[in-house]
C-alpha cells in the first residue's frame, strides 16, 4: 500500500527526456534543468496535496544533492538531514539517498547511513532510465522504504 | 592561541604514549628482506619455492613473469581483500587498491581483517597486512569512492597508468565491489579504455556467487544485460528479507576470491581454461558455466564502440578466430543479443523477441527490461521553460 502510494505520485511526475550524466558537458546542463523543473514539480504536487515533506538543492555543477525531509507521525516531527552524490553512471544507476544521523541505527541501511532500497526499486529504475529523475527517486523512497521513519523502526528512538 | 599550543603538547603527548604502547608490545617483527628473483630452491626460507614448483610440474611455463604484472582491485572487502592477499602471496608484480569504507568490527565474520584494525582505512589495514606478507610487490592504495566524478577521473588514470612501468595501464581490473553503482562506474571507465576487467561478486542472501571475465568488445560487458544472477533456487516467499540488507559469510566470500584469482592466474600466466562466466550455487554446490558475446544494442556507446574494434580487428587476422570448439547453443528468441558463443547477425538478433534471455541451467537475470513501459507512467515530459538553471535554483530553494 506504501509502494501504491509512492507510484501514484510517481506517476503525477513529469519525465525526463535527456539521456546525461555529469561527465557529459554538453548533455548534463540540459538534463539539471529538467531535474529542477520535476522536483519543482514534485514538491508543487506535494503542496497541493498537503503532503509536503522534503527540500532538496544541489551544488552549481549538480553532483552534489543536499537537503532535508520530515515526517509527521502520532504528532511528532521527524526530520533528517539527506544527501547523495551524482553517480559517474546517472542516470543509468540512481543516486544512493543517504541519511547520516541515522548511520549504524537501524540494519536495514548501508555504511554511511546510505539507504537500502526495496527489491523493486533497482528494476524499475532500470526500466525507466533515462526518464526518471531524481524527482522519481525521492518519491519512490517516500513513505515506503526508505525515507519513513516508522518503517526504520525509530519512531521510539528519535521523537524530534 | 593558547588553545593550539595546547592541541600541540596532547598530540605530542599521545605520540609518546603510542612509541610506549610499541615498545611494550614488542613492536611489529621486522618484514623479510626483500627478493630480487624469484628462484625455484626448494628451501625452507625460499617462500617462492612452491609457486615455482609449478613451473617443474609443467604446469605453468614462465612463472616469474608474475612479477611484471600490475592488477587493481576495486573494494578490498570480504572478497577484494582475500583477492588482494591471494595475489600478494603469488608474487604479483604491483597491485592498485580502492576503497572508501573503514574496517568494521561487523566485518569480522569474513576473512582477512582482524579485529584491532577496526576503524582504519580497509585499503591503508590492506596494505600494511600485505606488504608484511610480501615485501617484494608494490601497492599503491587510494581510499576513495569511484563512483563520484572527480574520483572517477583519478580512478581512470590510475587504470590507464599505473603499471609497474609509470604511464602504462595495469593488466587487469578486478571488481571485487558489493553494489551495481560502482560495477557500473568500473564498467564504463574499462569500456572507455578497454581496460579487460573481471567482475566477482557474491549474492545478498550468501549463499550464491559468480566471477565474470570482460573483454571490452569481445565479450559482454556489465551493461549488456541486465545483471546476471546464479539461481539459488530458493522460495522468494520464504526468504525473509525484513530488517536486514544483506548476509554474508566466510565460506561463499572465500570460494568466489578462489576462483576469481585461478581465473586471474591463468588468463595472466597463460594456463588452463579461462572461464567467461563461472557461477557458484552453494545450496546446490553447482558450478555453471557459459561465456556471452557484447550486446550490440549496448547502453554504453564505448561498448559498441570497442564492438566495432573487435570486429574490425577479427577481420583483419580471421585465422586466429577459430580456436575455440565450445557447443553451439542455439535460442530460439533472444532480445537481448545475449549469445552462447554462436555466431548470429545482427538481423537476426533483431527479429528476435522475448522478455527473457536464455541462459544456461543455474544462471538468470536479475531482472528483466520489457520493451513496453510499466503502465504506472505518464508519457508527459517536463515542459520546456525559458529559466535559466541559476532561476530554477532558486526557486527551487524560495518554495
Amino acid at each position: 500500500m506504501a509502494e501504491e502510494a509512492a507510484r501514484r505520485a510517481v506517476a503525477e511526475l513529469p519525465l525526463l527526456r535527456t539521456a546525461a550524466g555529469p561527465r557529459d558537458r554538453n548533455g548534463w546542463a540540459p538534463r539539471l534543468k529538467e531535474e529542477y523543473r520535476a522536483l519543482i514539480q514534485y514538491v508543487e504536487n506535494n503542496k497541493r496535496a498537503d503532503n509536503d515533506w522534503f527540500r532538496l538543492e544541489s551544488n552549481a555543477e549538480g553532483t552534489r544533492w543536499f537537503g532535508r525531509c520530515w515526517y509527521i507521525h502520532e504528532l511528532l516531527k521527524y526530520e533528517f538531514a539527506i544527501e547523495f552524490d551524482i553517480p559517474v553512471t546517472y542516470p543509468n544507476t540512481a543516486p544512493e539517498i543517504a541519511i547520516p544521523e541515522l548511520d549504524g541505527k537501524t540494519a536495514k541501511m548501508y555504511r554511511g547511513g546510505k539507504i537500502c532500497l526495496s527489491d523493486h526499486f533497482k528494476p524499475l529504475w532500470a526500466r525507466n532510465v533515462p526518464k526518471f529523475g531524481l524527482a522519481h527517486l525521492m518519491a519512490l523512497g517516500h513513505r515506503g522504504p526508505p525515507l519513513a521513519p516508522p518503517f526504520l523502526g525509530l519512531s521510539q528512538c528519535f521523537p524530534l | 592561541m593558547a588553545e593550539s599550543g595546547r592541541l600541540e603538547r596532547l598530540e605530542r603527548r599521545v605520540r609518546e604514549l603510542e612509541d610506549e604502547l610499541a615498545r611494550e608490545r614488542g613492536g611489529w617483527p621486522a618484514p623479510r628482506a626483500r627478493i630480487d628473483t624469484m628462484s625455484p630452491e626448494v628451501t625452507d626460507t625460499n617462500p617462492y619455492s612452491r609457486l615455482m614448483a609449478l613451473k617443474r610440474m609443467g604446469i605453468v611455463k614462465d612463472y616469474e613473469k608474475i612479477r611484471t604484472f600490475t592488477v587493481a582491485v576495486v573494494g578490498v572487502g570480504g572478497v577484494g581483500s582475500v583477492t588482494a592477499e591471494m595475489l600478494t602471496r603469488c608474487g604479483i608484480g604491483k597491485l592498485l587498491l580502492f576503497d572508501y569504507d573503514k574496517v568494521e568490527l561487523a566485518n569480522m565474520n569474513r576473512l582477512f581483517f582482524q579485529p584491532h584494525q577496526a576503524g582504519l582505512s580497509k585499503v591503508q589495514a590492506a596494505e600494511h597486512t600485505l606488504r608484511n606478507i610480501n615485501p617484494d610487490v608494490q601497492f599503491e592504495v587510494h581510499n576513495y569512492n569511484i563512483t563520484t566524478l572527480d574520483n572517477f577521473e583519478h580512478f581512470m588514470d590510475r587504470i590507464s597508468n599505473g603499471a609497474l612501468e609509470e604511464g602504462k595501464p595495469v593488466d587487469l581490473v578486478l571488481s571485487c565491489v558489493d553494489n551495481f553503482e560502482a560495477r557500473m562506474a568500473i564498467n564504463t571507465a574499462c569500456n572507455e579504455l578497454g581496460q579487460i576487467w573481471m567482475e566477482s561478486g557474491v549474492s545478498e542472501n550468501a549463499v550464491s556467487g559468480h566471477i565474470q571475465l570482460i573483454i571490452p568488445g569481445e565479450s559482454a560487458c556489465f551493461a549488456c544485460a541486465p545483471p546476471l544472477v546464479v539461481a539459488a533456487n530458493i522460495d522468494e516467499k520464504t526468504l525473509k528479507r525484513e530488517g536486514v540488507c544483506a548476509a554474508s559469510l566466510p565460506t561463499t566470500m572465500g570460494v568466489v576470491a578462489g576462483i576469481l584469482v585461478q581465473n586471474v592466474l591463468k588468463y595472466l600466466l597463460n594456463f588452463g581454461t579461462v572461464s567467461y562466466y563461472l557461477g557458484y550455487n552453494a545450496m546446490q554446490d553447482f558450478f555453471p558455466t557459459m561465456s556471452m558475446k557484447p550486446n550490440p544494442q549496448c547502453s554504453d556507446q564505448n561498448c559498441r564502440k570497442q564492438q566495432e574494434n573487435y570486429k574490425t580487428k577479427a577481420a583483419a587476422q580471421p585465422k586466429q578466430e577459430v580456436i575455440e570448439q565450445q557447443e553451439e547453443i542455439v535460442h530460439e528468441d533472444n532480445d537481448w543479443g545475449i549469445e552462447l558463443v554462436s555466431e548470429t547477425s545482427e538481423d537476426e538478433l533483431k527479429a528476435a523477441s522475448g522478455p527473457v534471455p536464455e541462459l544456461p541451467e543455474g544462471i538468470t537475470v536479475a531482472y528483466t527490461i520489457p520493451n513496453k513501459e510499466e503502465n504506472l507512467i505518464t508519457e508527459e515530459t517536463v515542459a520546456e521553460s525559458e529559466e535559466s538553471l541559476e532561476e530554477l535554483m532558486a526557486k527551487m530553494r524560495n518554495m
